[in-house]
């Protein structure tokens, strides 16, 4: 039946035209429906009830509705639907709770044809079915749901929705028998049309009111809703619970919405408050509408597509008193004017950001006066000419490159690679990393080692050896090292005055770097000042911590890193996760422990004997004996973690934190630490430096940190035979009972680590494949591709 | 005018009803005893409250959370009677005077103080004097309103007619608050401004309809604190018995007794709720009902001889008695019937064009946001607040009751519900009940012991709370929906 009249209608109206265009009403109108064959709209209101024809040009009124010397109540519309199956057919919803069908076909003048006053409140919305002729629906801000029957005198059912006032019913369009209701307290109920007594279903789906819902015409389970919270959202009901699959905020509470017939993610809204405008969504775009209609003047009331299967005709009323007629190429699209914005940092300090032409415009006009100085010593920009965003409006794209070499990141890597952090003596690490420190030329780094393992290694512990070592030019001879302040008087001693002198300098022009990037356009001029008047006797840490900053924006040597950490290699312990070990916390040392990792560089670095030969600070026996305790440091220690991380190198907090251990720990509060670890193994892992940061994670006291290795963790694989995935054991699959994963060369059954090519997939034991792959390039199974294994 | 040559030293706390006063004009001797009651109410045994208070830690822990002053006042006492409401009403009321919001903490109670002066409310307004110079207010404001920044005297025109003539509000008043220019009104803080009237009207309402007491402690004299404390004239405190009125024993309700009348009341709700089933009224006969019921209201207070003298006598000596003419401009400018004006004849306010749930709402958090939800609360609470008994029996629905007052409130100021019978009113509200309510909503400064005693005498006090705070909250709604749209229709 539904077939036929489509096909009806398809061959009538298949060619609709027209144009956009509006006509007066006499009154407001509360809502709007379209008759099936698309030329007649009636419209109803507090004092309107009337038909017009659509015309090419104009709309032209056919008959009033509103007949009588005295104006009744039940005249007074709240909603009104016209039959989608009989053109004869008409619904309304009176403001006093009467529901009134229409009958057009009536020889008199009024047409009124049953009366129904079984609700005691306001009726908000009528409903017929879709396929069936006489079946009614209604819904009331007394909280019941009725079901008419036109052919009898009463309701056949009444539904209560146990909740507040019931705002919309929609009929499912695909089933037969399912409908929707919306109500006032945000729910959402979906009721089976021959089970009066309770709902199927019901869902929270907005906060407050929800005015209204539409079934999709097509997609089957999916049902938009708008709700006073001014959002709309679609849920897709097919599943068991109802799953909200998009979500469009809008910027005024939704009064009525339309999905658009023939473009499946499209929909109309439009709003109860100060909001005046129709609004087409693409729901996949929630935050630009796709198109906009802006011919009312006060809010629009009622809105329907003229055509169940024509997608540019759109019909609207509003309280303004008049009806329109929209056509979608007249709409405006704010999407053609929205200017495609962003802004990212690349890794290595490169700055890309996309904004409206005429800004950048103007940007690069102050450009003489503020960035002048910024952009030819640090930055090359770019415009790039293949603009990504084709056929909207335009905005471009800048780059901001680094001048290469003015921002290496090299010693980060370095220092990550070679830093010792655990598995040795306190005064060893520091000694060794002390080295690693001065080696890459961060003398106040290495500095700040040498002094933490004077303050925290106790003489019985710091073995005899080093202390006969360290022989230097600072070395004060038996003056006994007091606390912090000699810190201050030895910078000069200590660090080579050339030395002070380039660091004073580059900390000048560090400090323009950072402000131009961070910033971009604000440029303040207090540069010269920060980097001059760097005083003499200035803080150790002061000076140290610029210089970090420097080096932080240095990408030429981590370029030069990269390669060694390619994907292979790091795909090895995750497969050999997956067939060999449950899931489970001891992961963490299998997987730091297999050949693979420990053979990594940084773990080389933390197993390689070292000397620690080159401290330069005498340390006299003299000083041991008016030795402080270690506590009393630790404050200033505190201090000097934060100061470092402050300044952007977070590197050497977290070395630090982790070299002294529960020795500085505790003064430290847990969510700082966090943030630090979380910071530093964010970092290396940009830099791909994954064996460090794994051990970084291992060594953290951070709960929250230490975690991050335990999570998702288990990868799961699908058999080879039946494609299902195999939950409990990695090796045989539960529905077929076949062994999954064999070995290309012995063919049994690989229970522990399996590697496979990943041209052919074929693999097996991983030491059956390193010899055959020794011997021969083909693959073992003899498939013909040639396997690398790297 | 002759307060001080007729007032006893012990009385001159007290206002004198016009009736007393007549009786005080002809016998000068006549002595006038202290007020009987003490507690938080003047109308309710002070057992009644505090027995319900001294279990209640939620309301402590409330007052703790919410209240503005910081301790247990006498508006918290009596509606802490309906613990489950007055969360909900300390929650908005904080809202509105302590957190985030367009307005200034010490305009905030200036207007607090404006609004109550509307009607004379000493309670309120010495409440918020306080607050306003703890919030660090201009003391040389409370002089009047001719110390105010000429901003907030602007204020003054709406404050007028959101207090008794609601419906006169159109976007021309709003227009002129908000045009651009140096005493210029901000949308949002105009909704905060308005929200703020709407509440001190209506809770001033409340304060008169409950006879809540002044605050026992007078420690702050600050000079501004106003003498009068409250209008309840000695007689309305004393028994009932004690001043002959035989317009009240000549009415209809005096002679019945109570009891048969809570059955008749509850008959009469049976018959109702079966009726609706079966008979319905003509559209013609609704809309007569409708007229009808707002004409009757004309003639509830002005019928009750005990009250009625000519509006500006009455008028003139409130104002010249109590102290708070300094707050307020025009204050001869009372409540007018709705219906009163045959000839320009004034549109009904459709209750389903603007709704508080679709639009006032939506405007409402627009502006000044979150305050949408909390009053939302407050009136879904109070209008869903039920224990399902009347006076003695249990069990009863008595959401036609209370569908009932809140549409006879509603119907005062003109606004119409289409789907209601307006019949239904006059089956269940009996005459001194609607003598009540509009003394109440309208001109709540005149509600007397008497009138509280009057209505409903087999129901309990905390019934008649929860009827008070019904009135209070249709009256806030009621001013909110005009002011609103008015609003909304400057914006369109």
């Amino acid at each position: 039946m539904e077939k036929m009249s489509r096909v009806t209608t398809a061959l009538g109206g298949s060619a609709l035209t027209g144009r956009t265009m509006h006509c007066h009403l006499d009154a407001p109108a509360n809502a709007i429906s379209v008759c099936r064959d698309a030329a007649q709209v009636v419209v109803a209101g507090r004092s309107i009830f009337k038909i017009y024809a659509i015309e090419e040009e104009q709309f032209v009124e056919k008959l009033n509705l509103r007949v009588g010397r005295k104006p009744s109540l039940n005249l007074s519309c709240a909603d009104v639907v016209w039959h989608q199956m009989d053109e004869n057919l008409l619904a309304t919803a009176a403001t006093n709770g009467v529901v009134v069908t229409w009958n057009l076909g009536r020889p008199s003048r009024n047409k009124q044809d049953q009366l129904f006053t079984e609700h005691k409140r306001t009726v908000n919305k009528v409903c017929f079915h879709p396929t069936e002729a006489h079946v009614l629906l209604s819904g009331s801000q007394d909280g019941f749901m009725k079901c008419f029957d036109l052919r009898r005198k009463d309701s056949v059912s009444t539904f209560s929705g146990q909740s507040e006032s019931v705002r919309d019913v929609q009929f499912s369009i695909r089933d037969y028998f399912t409908f929707a209701s919306t109500f006032e307290n945000g729910n959402v109920q979906l009721w089976d049309i021959r089970r009066p007594d309770r709902c199927e279903r019901m869902f929270t789906a907005h906060n407050g009111p929800v005015f209204c819902c539409d079934w999709h015409p097509e997609d089957r389970g999916w049902l938009a809703t708008g709700g006073r919270d001014k959002m709309v959202k679609v849920w897709d009901m097919t599943t068991h619970r109802a799953k909200e699959v998009h979500c469009v905020q809008t910027i005024a509470s939704v009064a009525r919405v339309k999905w658009r017939p023939e473009c499946r993610h499209h929909l109309a809204t439009c709003s109860m408050m100060v909001d005046h405008n129709i609004y087409v969504w693409d729901v996949r775009r929630p935050f630009v509408p796709a198109a906009m209609f802006e011919e009312h003047r006060d809010v629009t009331t009622g809105i329907a597509w003229r055509h169940p299967h024509d997608s540019s005709f759109l019909l609207s009323g509003s309280k303004d008193s008049t009806l329109c007629q929209h056509l979608f190429r007249d709409a405006s699209q704010p999407v053609e004017r929205a200017n495609p914005e962003g802004l990212c940092y690349g890794l290595f300090g490169d700055l890309a950001f996309a904004a409206k032409e005429s800004l950048v415009a103007t940007e690069s006009g102050r450009k003489p006066y503020a960035g002048d100085r910024r952009h030819p010593i640090f930055f090359k920009r770019k415009l790039d000419p293949a603009e990504p965003f084709a056929g909207l409006a335009s905005s471009a794209l800048s780059i901001f490159e680094m001048e290469p070499g003015s921002g290496s990141m090299s010693w980060f890597v370095d220092t990550a690679e070679r830093y010792a952090l655990a598995g040795r003596p306190l005064a060893e690490l520091c000694d060794h990393n002390a080295k690693v420190a001065r080696e890459l030329g961060r003398n106040q780094v290495a500095q700040t080692w040498t002094m933490l393992r004077i303050i925290y290694c106790s003489p019985g512990l710091v073995p005899t050896t080093n202390l006969n070592h360290s022989m230097g030019k600072g070395s004060s001879c038996g003056l006994p090292l007091m606390n912090s302040f000699n810190l201050k008087d030895m910078a000069p001693g200590l660090g080579s005055e050339t030395r002070l002198d380039r660091s004073k300098g580059d900390t000048r022009s560090d400090t323009v770097l950072l402000d131009s990037s961070a910033t971009l356009i604000t440029n303040e001029d207090n540069e010269e000042t920060e980097g001059s008047d760097v005083p003499a006797d200035y803080l150790l840490g002061d000076v140290e911590g610029e210089e970090d900053e420097l080096y932080l924006l240095d990408p030429e040597h981590a370029h030069s890193e990269e390669p060694e950490y390619v994907l292979p290699q790091e795909a090895f312990p995750l497969r050999h996760e997956i067939v060999d070990t449950p899931p489970g916390p001891e992961h963490l040392q299998d997987k730091a422990d297999s050949p693979h990792v420990s053979g990594s560089e940084a773990d080389a670095a933390s197993l390689a004997p070292v000397d620690s030969s080159f401290s330069l600070i005498s340390v006299s026996h003299a000083l041991y004996d008016s030795r402080l305790p270690p506590d009393f440091f630790s404050a200033l220690v505190c201090d000097m973690l934060r100061f470092y991380a402050e300044q952007g190198d977070v590197q050497m907090a977290v070395s630090v934190l982790i070299v002294l251990g529960e020795r500085v720990r505790k003064d430290i509060d847990e969510q700082t630490q966090e943030h630090w670890y979380t910071s530093y193994i964010d970092l290396l892992q940009r830099f791909c430096l994954w064996n460090v940061s794994n051990q970084v994670v291992k060594l953290s006291t951070s709960r929250a940190v230490s975690c991050l290795n335990q999570a998702s963790t288990t990868l799961h694989v699908n058999c080879s035979h039946c494609k299902r995935p195999m939950s409990s054991r990695g090796w045989v699959c539960d529905r077929c009972h076949r062994c999954a994963s064999m070995c290309a060369v012995c063919h049994h059954v690989v229970k522990g680590l399996f590697v496979w090519c990943q041209g052919c997939s074929h693999g097996g034991h991983l030491q059956h494949i390193m010899k055959w792959l020794e011997g021969s390039s083909h693959c073992p199974a003899g498939c013909g591709h040639l396997c690398e294994y790297s | 005018m002759n307060r001080g040559s007729s007032s006893p030293s012990a009385a001159a706390n007290y206002l004198l009803c016009t009736n007393c006063r007549k009786v005080l004009r002809k016998d000068k001797r006549i002595r006038v005893s202290q007020p009987l009651t003490r507690g938080p109410s003047a109308f309710i045994p002070e057992k009644e409250v505090v027995q319900a208070n001294t279990v209640d830690e939620r309301t402590n822990f409330l007052v703790e959370e919410y209240s503005t002053s910081g301790r247990l006042d006498n508006i918290t006492q009596v509606m802490s009677l309906h613990a489950q409401y007055l969360e909900s009403f300390l929650r908005s009321q904080f809202y509105m005077l302590r957190m985030d919001g367009p307005l200034p903490l010490p305009h905030r109670h200036y207007i607090a103080i404006m609004a109550a002066a509307r009607h004379q409310c000493s309670y309120l307004i010495n409440m918020h004097v306080d607050e306003f110079l703890k919030t660090g207010g201009i003391a040389e404001w409370l002089n009047g309103l001719e110390y105010v920044p000429q901003r907030l005297k602007n204020l003054n025109e709406i404050n007028k007619l959101l207090a008794h003539r609601p419906w006169l509000i159109t976007k021309e008043h709003i227009q002129k608050l908000v045009k651009t220019g140096e005493n210029n009104w901000s949308l949002p803080e105009l909704v905060h401004a308005v929200v703020l009237l709407a509440h001190y009207h209506a809770l001033a309402s409340f304060v008169f309809g409950s006879g809540i007491n002044p605050e026992r402690d007078p420690e702050i004299s600050n000079g501004f604190r106003l003498i009068s404390v409250n209008n309840f004239c000695v007689c309305d405190l004393a028994n009932d018995n004690n001043i002959e009125n035989a317009s009240l024993t000549g009415s209809n309700f005096g002679i019945v007794d109570s009891l048969s009348e809570l059955e008749a009341l509850m008959e009469r709700m049976k018959r109702l709720q079966e009726e609706r089933e079966d008979e319905e009224a003509s559209q013609e006969e609704m809309t007569t009902r409708f007229e009808k019921e707002k004409k009757e209201s004309l003639f509830v207070v002005s019928g009750d001889t005990f009250h009625s003298f000519p509006h500006s006598d009455f008028e003139d000596d409130m104002v010249i008695t109590s102290d708070v003419s300094r707050y307020i401009e025009d204050p001869g400018f009372g409540y007018e019937d709705f219906a009163r004006r045959g000839e320009e004849h004034l549109p009904t306010f459709r209750a389903q064009d603007y709704t508080w749930e679709n639009h006032g709402f939506s405007l409402v958090n627009r502006l000044y946001s979150d305050i949408g939800h909390l009053l939302d609360e407050k009136f879904r609470m109070v209008y869903n607040l039920t224990y399902n008994t009347m006076a003695t029996h249990e069990d009863v629905d008595t959401t036609m009751l209370r569908r009932a007052l809140f549409n006879y409130v509603h119907c005062m100021f003109g606004i119409r519900y289409d789907d209601y019978d307006y019949g239904e009113v006059n089956q269940l509200l009996e005459r001194s009940l609607k003598v009540y309510i509009k003394t109440v909503t309208c001109y709540p400064e005149r509600t007397t012991k008497r009138m509280y005693d009057s209505y409903w005498r087999q129901f309990k006090h905390s019934e008649k709370v929860h009827v008070n705070l019904l009135l209070m909250e249709a009256r806030m709604q009621a001013e909110l929906l005009y002011a609103l749209r008015a609003i909304t229709r400057h914006l369109t």
